[in-house]
């Protein structure tokens, strides 16, 4: 059976490759921890010696808008385009190619219908920054095929807290259960407060750093019963009206389990607080993995 | 009112350079054009014949008022990104890096701990 290596859960922050490339004396002063602590953050993925990526994101109004828009969407094709034009323009994005693997998303298609997961598909998907974003920060070389999944976190009615919890668990199930000797690691992205276009967007600190700091503990520590009792899809949006984002890294806790994670870190910068969580299955912690511990108290 | 519509030109008029370069320029243009032939066009057959602005939802885009536009309930995510297109090259060159976005933000800001117009449709 295929072996999960690794589950990643991070913020995407689509000015990072713009913020750590820029001409130096045109950076803004936190550029070189970021690109330090990212790269820390990379070699968490590195050291599990990954063949696949099982890769959870959420389309931006890219390909998908309101005429059809999916609640779960996993893509199924030999290759995907990623990268938009507007995407390009405002965060000076490249374009990529990622190549595919039919065969593995197949499997997850069928497997997570089976544990109750009515999944919408494409066979034609091209991929927007929730999924390049890790792509850039974790794999920059883009050198391994992906099963990308997609989830609604923006277009209401959304699913539920425990509903997007409980899809982690039956990702890590289903991949568990592929018959093959690959190494997969599932690499997630969301967001802890965020707010767009409204009132309290690109301020100093994310807007709710209350929150954050809460967020980042129960992520560090698994604690999904303190997220049971204290986030709800309503009290997401008091945090910031794009705050809803962080479904994404509760799905990815999902696939972890609910265990300490074994790398966490964070940044805090303007408009938002940056985080990186990686957990390893059974404590099988790579010895090359630097140790990064938050603080875990609420 | 049709949030639907609203955001289906916000949307559209951002994936498309060549419109979004008729938004800036000329908006007014833009927007009449859209609402006759590029809206209701599904495919190169099919037509939908079902949607509308109010005036107020045409005028809010003519005058690229995304003030009016949040509070109508457009979705937040394209209401910022099109009008970061639309207006923050002239910001950023006369005020710096994130500007425009600022003024945005602050332009809401009788909003700060009330309920947002809601993007639900």
């Amino acid at each position: 059976m295929a072996k999960l290596v690794a589950t990643l859960a991070s913020t995407h922050h689509p000015f990072y490759l713009k913020a750590t490339t820029a001409p130096k004396e045109k950076q803004i002063p936190q550029a070189a921890e970021w690109k330090r602590k990212v790269e820390a953050y990379r070699e968490t993925l590195t050291a599990a010696k990954p063949d696949i990526l099982v890769m959870v994101g959420s389309d931006h109004f890219h390909q998908f808008f309101l005429d059809n828009y999916p609640t779960f969407l996993i893509g199924k094709a030999p290759r995907y385009d990623a990268t938009f034009y507007n995407e390009e323009r405002e965060f000076g994005i490249p374009k990529y190619v990622l190549e595919g693997h039919e065969d593995f998303s197949r499997f997850m298609h069928e497997g997570l219908m089976e544990e109750g997961f009515d999944f919408a598909v494409s066979h034609e998907l091209k991929i927007d920054h929730s999924i390049i974003c890790p792509i850039i920060t974790v794999r920059p070389d883009a050198d391994l095929p992906v099963v990308p999944i997609y989830t609604n976190i923006f277009v209401p009615p959304l699913a539920s807290v425990k509903r997007f919890w409980n899809l982690g668990r039956a990702i890590r199930k289903v991949l568990e259960a592929w018959p093959s000797d690959k190494r997969v690691a599932a690499i997630g992205t969301g967001h802890l407060s965020l707010e767009l276009g409204g009132p309290r967007q690109f301020g100093p600190s994310g807007p709710d750093p209350e929150f954050d700091r809460k967020a980042v503990a129960w992520l560090a520590n698994g604690d999904i019963e303190a997220i049971f009792e204290n986030v709800t899809l309503e009290s997401m949006v008091q945090s910031g009206n794009a705050t809803q984002g962080f479904l994404n890294m509760i799905l990815m806790m999902g696939v972890a389990g609910p265990v300490k994670a074994d790398y966490a870190d964070t940044l805090d910068l303007y408009h938002t607080m940056e985080a990186y969580f990686t957990w390893y299955p059974d404590g099988e912690k790579p010895a090359r993995v630097a140790n990064a511990r938050v603080e875990e108290t609420v | 009112m049709s949030k639907y519509w609203v955001n289906k030109f916000l949307y559209q008029i951002d994936r498309d350079p060549e419109l979004l370069e008729r938004y800036r320029t000329s908006p007014r243009a833009m927007v009449e054009t859209w609402e006759q032939s590029i809206g209701p066009t599904m495919t190169s057959v099919e037509i939908s014949t079902v949607n509308s602005f109010t005036p107020e939802e045409r005028e809010a885009l003519i005058n690229q008022d995304y003030v009016a536009l949040f509070e109508m309930g457009a979705h937040f995510f394209l209401n910022l990104t099109l009008f970061i297109a639309v207006f923050e090259e002239e910001y950023t060159a006369r005020s710096g890096p994130l500007a425009f976005q600022l003024e945005f933000g602050r332009k809401l800001s009788h909003w700060l701990g009330r309920e947002y117009p809601s993007v639900a449709l």
